[in-house]
């Protein structure tokens, strides 16, 4: 999350008329002034801290496992009730039925999955890894592909213009779940020299990166377009600079900004699209924790499990809305006139 | 093989409904899946009574028993019928269906309980008479038998009947094909509707010598050819009313009732009474109520709330409440006595690979065998009520099957890790192997097996790998494909399996000879190609004596369990809602569901 920073230091560099105004106090960077702005967004603020405590929860997932709960693919059937899967009251008397909590305490902090009891908390907290995995690097493939193809359609026009504006919309128009759910049934196992989840995952990620690069590319055009008639960019033209001077030095370092806050938007689209894949079925596989699978398998066992379904459906949401009002702080830091 | 196709492909299909809406937003589904049940928990009360019945009663008994005609007997279903044309069908439930209005040459005795897999004759006179070595049948039908229309039925209509069935590029394709693969002189038969001048020339598997008699030449000995007669392919149609498939709309009706307006695919199928049916010459159908109404496509939960509400009285499907309602109903001390939890005979097991490296090694198999935790690998499938731990292949329905054969026992089913260990010494690997096992994503419990599985096996060190295929076309083009089973190292494959007919053969010939290995759509997933087990099947087709193959068939299953070729999971228990209203409700054992024949409602 070190990105808002870095990325306005760099444009502060390109940007031609923040360089000419040169550094002072009085003249502060767009990313200063976005920063400010964001730091009285509390909502936004919010949003950013919990992505932030998200990520950290990811990365540290085999230790919190480790501290506060189980291996997460452990088994404690001695504490489960084979009839509903339920978690018992007291594994010493099973004759007292099923906790209504889901075996909620201080050893499961979140309880314990039906049927074969794994802890909770550790598969919700490497779940993260999963959901957080799959949609960066799809949202990464994202931003590539749209940048490059956004700023080309851009910046040359005319034809070439017109076949990557179409291929967006055909892109757009792709029933994309059901592609990617017939695709994760034909890819064989051990294609492009991966096996197993890593297979999974990279289809998982070439699907949503692949497909939904369009909504960044569009943004990109968009801005590119508008940057290619500014006097800056007049001005190296003027001066001889090349095209690839242009769009690298001129054009690029100005586009940071948008794509930075629509990949914000855009990776809690893509987690919910992960969350959708597993829990049809098609996303990653057992016994690997993933949100979405587990709110599949929890559907079985609402009537007698119901903090299965909460628990996370809480973190789907959470996370979601998390990206969301994050995304959309930035946004409004960088660019005040478009939050009305 | 009925059951396990139709029956478990309905509720995938379910599952895709429900999963398609979640794309959108998996919130809102857990939400309202929140509120439904809190709704269902105070919304199922009503004031019914005591109930008089016991818990899965109608497993063993007629509960409820009744001879009051008339009212209406409401069932739903939340998929729909492969075909109600009975000669286009391959669902279970259909072929219990369909005897409202088809009726077969013979069909299944009427008692709950292991004698329902009796024989008895329908529309024959008498069983079949074969020749000396089984390779002709002869079978005469009842005279003065009559379709709704007046008209009298016919050999020759029988003759038609599995004629479009089987044969030609043009044969109806649902039901199953043992006419084609078993009657000979018919390889060059296009089919009937081939020819329309004469539909039946060229077709020499059947001789109709007059009105009332068939017979039937087989291309080779097949001592239980009497169990194919039984299949609603052998229920008459006329010819001049055959329209091909879509002879569904409007099925020409042979039993006691007939269609009152048509088939409506996805959306209804009622019955009425059809008075030129001949109770005298029926012996299984009791023909209680006075109609008959299907709903096609409802959702399965609402379909369990109508039951328990007193809304609807039978689920046409018969495998049982959905997840949700089983769990209220095996909490609700009230409705247990309304809950059925019959055995069926579909048994749940995992294929181990006879083929793939180091499991063509018999140690490695069978150190699999002896690791396997079947007290977790039941608790995936629901634990007692689910099913019962099988030690052995073969249902305890089926004649010669064996719950001693137990070769691979441990304490508290936990599995034998010593011996477990020992083995893999013994095949080279003492340090364990890894492999992958195959299941199907949209079955929660073939997932949850394979899990538990992987669990059981780590502790050996075998490390197994979980890969998940759609069911749609696991069967045939994964589990069901050598080539794609060898590429893909699915050492172990999560299954399950019901007979075709009620015997060791209808059971395990296809799962377990050599000779059914095929390269799609192959059952017999381990591949396992044992010179005895191969001799017994062709062995077993020539012997009279219904006890003698029985004691072949436990034979077979013992060797298998020997070879380590399948590790049985458990025999497969559904957890069925008996409204109080519904009368004469047992469980069938060929159907695997309740006898829909002898059910009448007390309510009009």
């Amino acid at each position: 999350m070190t990105a808002p920073m870095d990325a306005p230091e760099s444009s502060q560099h390109a940007d031609p008329e923040a360089a000419a105004r040169g550094s002072g106090a009085a003249n502060r960077s767009l990313g200063q002034i976005a920063w400010q702005r964001f730091r009285r967004d509390r909502i936004g603020m919010a949003g950013g801290v919990v992505v932030l405590l998200l990520i950290l929860v990811a990365l540290l997932a085999p230790l919190l496992a480790s501290w506060f709960g189980s291996p997460p693919n452990q088994f404690h059937q001695d504490l489960i009730e084979p009839l509903t899967g339920g978690v018992l009251r007291d594994p010493d008397d099973p004759a007292e039925g099923i906790d209504p909590w889901g075996g909620i305490s201080t050893e499961h902090l979140l309880g314990l999955e039906p049927v074969n009891g794994r802890d909770l908390f550790s598969r919700i907290v490497y779940g993260a890894r999963t959901s957080l995995l799959v949609a960066t690097v799809a949202t990464l493939v994202c931003v590539v592909i749209g940048t490059v193809l956004g700023i080309v359609a851009g910046y040359f026009g005319g034809w070439v213009d017109v076949a990557i504006s179409r291929a967006m919309d055909i892109f757009l128009a792709f029933p994309l779940l059901l592609f990617a759910i017939a695709l994760v049934g034909v890819v064989p196992d051990g294609a492009f020299g991966l096996t197993g989840n890593g297979l999974r995952i990279g289809v998982l990620v070439f699907i949503i990166g692949f497909f939904n690069w369009p909504y960044i590319g569009r943004i990109v055009r968009g801005q590119t377009l508008t940057l290619k008639e500014r006097e800056f960019v007049e001005a190296a033209h003027s001066l001889g600079a090349g095209s690839a001077h242009i769009v690298f030095r001129e054009i690029l370092p100005n586009l940071l900004t948008p794509i930075l806050v629509y990949s914000t938007l855009l990776i809690p689209t893509n987690i919910l699209f992960e969350a959708a894949l597993s829990f049809l079925g098609v996303g990653i596989n057992p016994p690997m924790a993933t949100w979405g699978g587990m709110l599949d398998n929890a559907l079985r066992f609402y009537t007698t499990s119901p903090h299965f379904v909460i628990i996370p459906g809480l973190a789907i949401f959470v996370t979601v809305l998390a990206f969301n009002l994050f995304g959309d702080g930035l946004r409004d830091a960088f660019d005040p006139r478009s939050s009305d | 093989m009925t059951t396990h196709h139709l029956a478990h492909a309905v509720p995938s299909r379910r599952r895709r409904g429900r999963g398609r809406m979640t794309a959108f937003s998996a919130l809102g589904v857990a939400a309202a899946l929140l509120l439904a049940a809190c709704g269902g928990a105070d919304g199922g009360g009503g004031d019914r009574g005591d109930v008089d019945a016991e818990f899965n009663e109608g497993e063993s008994s007629v509960v409820n028993p009744s001879d009051r005609t008339g009212g209406t007997l409401r069932y739903a279903i939340s998929s729909d019928f492969d075909s109600p044309d009975p000669g286009n069908t391959y669902y279970a439930f259909s072929w219990n269906f369909s005897r409202y209005y088809a009726r077969t040459l013979l069909t299944y005795t009427g008692e709950p309980g292991e004698e329902g897999t009796e024989l008895q004759p329908d529309l024959a006179e008498a069983m079949p008479e074969a020749n000396e070595d089984f390779t002709e049948w002869t079978v005469r039908i009842k005279r003065g038998l009559r379709y709704e229309d007046g008209s009298e039925i016919t050999a020759r209509d029988i003759e038609y009947a599995v004629a479009r069935s089987n044969f030609g590029a043009q044969a109806l394709p649902n039901g199953p094909k043992y006419f084609q693969n078993l009657l000979a002189d018919s390889e060059d038969y296009e089919g009937p509707y081939a020819n329309e001048d004469d539909p039946l020339a060229g077709f020499g598997g059947i001789e109709t010598p007059d009105d009332h008699t068939l017979v039937f030449h087989l291309n080779r000995s097949f001592a239980e050819f009497p169990y194919v007669l039984i299949q609603p392919q052998t229920a008459p149609v006329p010819p001049e009313a055959d329209r091909g498939e879509r002879y569904q709309s409007h099925v020409v009706s042979s039993g006691p009732y007939k269609f009152d307006g048509d088939y409506r695919p996805g959306v209804s199928l009622n019955l009425v009474r059809n008075d030129q049916w001949d109770p005298s010459t029926d012996p299984t159908r009791e023909a209680l109520p006075d109609r008959i109404e299907v709903e096609l496509g409802v959702d399965q939960n609402e379909i369990d709330q109508r039951l328990v509400n007193g809304g609807l009285d039978v689920d046409l499907a018969g495998t049982g409440v959905g997840p949700a309602m089983k769990g209220t109903l095996i909490t609700d001390e009230n409705e247990r006595n309304s809950v059925d939890n019959p055995q069926s005979s579909t048994l749940r097991y995992v294929n181990i690979n006879t083929v793939l490296e180091p499991l063509d090694d018999l140690a490695c198999r069978q150190a699999i065998m002896y690791a396997a935790d079947r007290d977790a690998l039941q608790r995936a499938w629901g634990g007692d009520i689910g099913g019962d731990i099988a030690t052995q292949i073969m249902p305890g329905a089926l004649p010669g099957a064996d719950p001693s054969i137990n070769p691979y026992s441990s304490e508290g089913h936990e599995g034998d890790l010593d011996t477990a260990r020992q083995k893999l010494e013994e095949c080279g690997e003492p340090d364990g192997f890894s492999t992958s096992i195959g299941a199907r994503s949209d079955r929660p419990a073939d997932v949850s097996t394979a899990e538990a599985l992987q669990q059981s096996l780590k502790r050996v060190g075998i490390d197994v790998r979980i890969k998940q295929y759609p069911s749609d076309t696991y069967t045939n083009t994964q589990a069901g494909s050598p080539s794609f089973v060898h590429e893909n190292d699915l050492g172990l494959t999560v299954y399950g399996w019901a007979p075709d007919w009620p015997s060791g053969y209808g059971f395990m010939s296809k799962i377990l000879d050599g000779d059914a290995i095929r390269e799609a759509g192959n059952a017999n997933i381990s591949e396992l190609d044992d010179e005895r087990i191969n001799a017994w099947f062709d062995e077993v087709v020539t012997v009279e004596d219904p006890d003698e193959r029985a004691s072949i068939y436990t034979q077979i299953d013992q060797r298998a369990m020997e070879q380590a070729a399948i590790l049985p999971v458990v025999f497969e228990r559904t957890v069925l809602y008996r409204p109080p209203n519904l009368t004469n409700a047992y469980y069938h054992v060929g159907y695997s569901m309740y006898d829909y024949m002898a059910l009448g409602a007390t309510r009009d």
